[in-house]
């Protein structure tokens, strides 16, 4: 039994949620030393994929379902193939280390539980993103992942700017959520399958599809939002607002890292276009560098490395829009540096603001002396970023160099948009990995002290695997790229990553970039100058645009909102009146006879109009009078007649229950009279006349209504029933009293549990004392 | 009188539709009732009217040997007026504790949920 468990991913998935489930009973003991116990969550994760490699390197593709809502086709289908393993590992493995890093860069924090149970609930759901074969479930695991890093950006709740980065990102990635259900839903309507793996089969009919652009264009949305491209980038540098640890994980190595997921998903399915590929190029060929132009204003390190982050999003989307076998291979190659450098960057960014508390670029130096260990990370990472040999960031810009080369006419300009990014973001690279380490350490920082090793070393892990896999790039070549290009569609050449090509362009492309970014790096210093500057430029800027967008909105729905909800009964009453009048006047018009066949009417008698007559006058008495004593007495006059009404027309019992009824309503009425205010009238004759015109159409339509159905035929069965058996079934005579007691008993026990109700409630309302405390 | 009795109908409900729109608590319930009276008289009216024949099965009978009303309509007014008695007797004395409370009759300053505990 515990075997068939392991084997499930269902139970991998649903192992981040339980943790955090978990932690609603079991946080209070973790807080303490226990909350490096967590890091076995991710650990064990990482490990499970991790058996699964070898047979995703011998071709084999893992694929389990089970069934969810089969009436729905909605299954929990999961696949784990080539590109689902570079991904799961990335997401368990930098999990794991930044569960480790959390342990001590939030030691003691009052709410280190909640921070594990987001962390955990937003594994789970990263997890159930890259591995969900079923598209309903991915969009489910997406959207899973949009608020729990809204809660994980939103962390620090008390500070005003934490809260409103959060709001906005869930706000941009939610938008494209729902972008995704509408692409998911047409696209499975259109495909007939929810299965992406079905999809593959159906690429021809999907492409020749009259919705084929639209779905796209949503996909697009979605994988947009997520990733942070041009124009809906803003979002991300907002989420810098959150606890270091999420920076890494979530909007460097996973979370972004979402879309570009999604769009490699699709690649074999709706890829291969021109509309697929040029949106993807210019998209991304625009994010990569207006980011990466972004990193030089920025002094502040995570707002470098958070349009670094973007900028490599960039150069991820402009890759996939490349589409070509040597462009995907780059892309698989570029996700895995990206992450593991990137990573290394923010946790050493962490460590600096732990222990110096600023981030600003411009104040730090010389720390190396005092954080030889985080220096150390910090450097490699930055030369892995740079792309100088032999870091695996090497390999990963000879491969995006090559990819460009060797796309047709237009290889030129993309290979120089290329390499004006790769300088800028080693410019933004040095200056996080390198900069606060080398120089004079200044006075203000000399007590600076190493913190505990469950800080540096994770990032010094992740940076030392970033060189070593750039020597032995063997390691990773056959398990993770091959099987991850395969899957991509491109089963062509196999994958040979080498270090050293010879001299050729590439190198010489490499070099200059180096050589020209390590001159940026000694000329260019960040200055808040230079910031300021491009704050100038803020207003048209898209977040500006769309927080201006957002306020607009508030107020419009609070206009609409006062006009609806206007908290006036008589308002409400209105316009439901008024709809009714206006919808059933209508029908009515449109399809009365106007013939009333006055001959089937019973005749009149003199004792009849009278009793109408003086109804008529109570009840304008009633409306009219100035004295409520009156005008309670006019309507007591008004129910009394009603029960003559129903002694002349058969009807003894409702006469005597309307005669017993309307005294009482009277005498109620009277007995709490004498406290009640003067009886007003608050209302002017125009609103009088207004709603007097509205009473009077609405009575009309009724007396139509009325008519009208007297002038049909009436039939019913189920009076012949209860007369024919109210005595042979019931044993009594009074048929009315048979249906009530008898054939509806249990309707009339239900009636008097109503009258106890009231009763009860009348009873409170009369011996309710409000004691003193609760009275104003 | 069928036809008068429907121009009542028409009246009762107009006339219970217009109470409803004023300000005063205590014209709202008025409203109220005169509509239910309208309502009870409409399915009255509707289940169709007979005189001087009461759905009662003769003496010495098991069945009508004669013409008789509709006791099914007249089951649901019983019902019907009964059940608008429960909601009646609690709003007249709930207009009592409200003025105790907020010390006035109009319904406009009473929209607000939170001034009065």
């Amino acid at each position: 039994m515990l075997l068939t468990l392991y084997k499930l991913m269902l139970i991998a998935i649903l192992t981040g949620f339980l943790f955090s489930i978990l932690l609603v009973v079991a946080g209070k003991y973790l807080k303490g030393k226990l909350a490096i116990l967590s890091a076995l969550v991710p650990l064990g994760l990482f490990v499970y994929f991790l058996q699964f490699s070898k047979r995703i390197a011998n071709g084999e593709i893992i694929s389990q379902t089970y069934e969810w809502v089969p009436s729905l086709g909605v299954n929990l289908g999961f696949t784990l193939d080539g590109i689902s393993l570079i991904f799961t590992l990335m997401i368990t493995g930098i999990g794991f280390l930044v569960f480790v890093y959390t342990a001590a860069y939030l030691k003691g924090h009052e709410y280190l539980d909640r921070f594990y149970g987001y962390l955990g609930i937003f594994m789970a759901a990263m997890l159930g993103v890259v591995l969900s074969d079923n598209i309903i479930s991915l969009f489910v695991f997406w959207e899973l992942t949009s608020i729990s890093s809204f809660f994980l950006i939103g962390f620090n709740n008390k500070e005003e700017a934490s809260r409103k980065s959060a709001i906005l990102a869930l706000a941009i990635t939610g938008t494209g959520g729902l972008l995704l259900l509408a692409g998911v839903l047409i696209l499975g309507n259109v495909a007939g399958t929810y299965s992406i793996a079905e999809m593959l089969s159906s690429k021809e009919v999907i492409a020749d599809s009259a919705h084929y652009i639209l779905i796209v264009l949503l996909i697009f949305g979605a994988a947009f939002t997520k990733s942070a491209q041009f124009p809906f980038h803003f979002w991300l540098p907002g989420a810098m607002k959150a606890p270091t640890p999420v920076s890494t994980y979530l909007h460097s190595a996973t979370m972004v890292k979402a879309g570009v997921y999604l769009l490699m998903r699709f690649t074999p399915v709706l890829g291969s276009t021109e509309l697929w590929n040029s949106t993807l190029i210019i998209v991304g060929a625009t994010t990569m560098v207006y980011a990466a132009i972004h990193t030089i204003f920025r002094t502040d390190l995570k707002g470098i490395l958070a349009y670094s982050t973007i900028s490599a999003l960039g150069i991820l989307v402009f890759l996939i829009g490349l589409g070509t076998q040597d462009a995907l291979l780059a892309a698989c190659v570029f996700i895995l540096v990206h992450a593991l450098y990137k990573a290394t960057l923010f946790l050493v960014t962490g460590i600096i603001d732990h222990e110096t508390g600023t981030r600003d670029i411009t104040a730090l130096s010389g720390l190396r002396k005092v954080l030889l260990p985080v220096a150390i990370a910090g450097v490699l990472a930055a030369i892995s970023n740079a792309g100088i040999p032999p870091s695996f960031g090497f390999l990963g810009k000879d491969l995006i160099y090559e990819a460009t080369l060797h796309f047709g006419s237009s290889a030129l300009i993309l290979t120089v948009l290329a390499i004006v990014t790769n300088i800028l973001l080693l410019y933004a690279g040095f200056l996080a990995g390198i900069k606060p380490f080398t120089g004079k350490l200044p006075a203000a920082f000399e007590k600076v002290h190493l913190p505990s090793f469950l800080m540096w070393l994770p990032p010094l892990i992740l940076a030392t695997l970033g060189i070593v896999i750039g020597v032995f790039p063997s390691i990773i070549q056959g398990a993770l790229i091959q099987p991850a290009v395969t899957a991509l569609g491109e089963s062509g050449n196999e994958v040979q990553l080498k270090l050293w090509h010879g001299f050729n362009l590439i190198l010489a492309l490499s070099a200059t970039t180096i050589g020209v970014g390590a001159l940026l790096y000694f000329i260019l210093k960040p200055s808040q100058k230079l910031e300021k500057g491009i704050a100038k430029l803020e207003f048209i800027a898209p977040q500006t645009i769309v927080e201006k967008f957002g306020v607009g909105f508030g107020k419009f729905s609070r206009f609409t909102t006062g006009i609806i909800q206007n908290g006036y009964l008589r308002y409400y009453v209105s316009v439901i009146i008024l709809f009714l009048v206006l919808l059933t006047g209508y029908t009515l018009i449109q399809n009365t006879k106007y013939v009333i066949d006055y001959d089937s009417f019973s005749a009149l008698t003199v004792y009849e109009v009278l009793t109408v007559l003086v109804m008529i006058v109570g009840i304008l008495f009633t409306v009219f009078t100035k004295s409520r004593l009156a005008a309670v007495a006019a309507m007591g006059v008004v129910g009394l007649a009603i029960s003559l009404i129903f002694v002349y027309y058969s009807a003894p019992d409702l006469a005597m229950t309307q005669f017993s009824i309307d005294t009482l309503t009277v005498i109620l009425f009277v007995l709490v009279l004498y406290r009640l205010p003067k009886y007003l009238n608050f209302s002017d004759y125009k609103v009088r006349i207004k709603d007097g015109v509205l009473s009077l159409v609405f009575g009309a339509l009724i007396t139509v209504l009325a008519l009208e159905v007297l002038s049909e035929p009436q039939g019913s069965q189920i009076t012949d029933y209860y007369a024919e058996n109210a005595y042979i079934l019931a044993k009594g005579k009074n048929v009315v009293n048979v249906i009530l007691v008898d054939f509806r008993g249990i309707d009339t026990f239900m009636e008097i549990a109503v009258l106890t109700i009231a009763a009860i409630g009348v009873f409170s309302l009369l011996k309710l004392r409000l004691t003193s405390k609760n009275r104003r | 009188m069928e036809f008068l009795l429907a121009i009542l109908i028409g009246l009762l409900y107009a006339s219970g539709l217009y109470m409803m729109l004023r300000r005063s608590l205590v014209k709202l319930i008025i409203g109220l009732i005169l509509l239910g009276n309208g309502a009870n008289l409409l399915i009255f009216l509707l289940g169709r009217i007979t005189k001087g024949k009461p759905p009662i099965i003769p003496e010495e009978s098991y069945n009508f040997l004669d013409a008789y009303a509709d006791p099914v309509p007249q089951a649901l007014i019983l019902t019907a007026i009964v059940i608008s008695f429960g909601l009646q007797s609690f709003a007249i004395v709930l207009i009592k504790r409200a003025y105790k409370v907020v010390k006035t009759d109009d319904l406009d300053q009473m929209n607000s949920t939170d001034e009065f505990s």
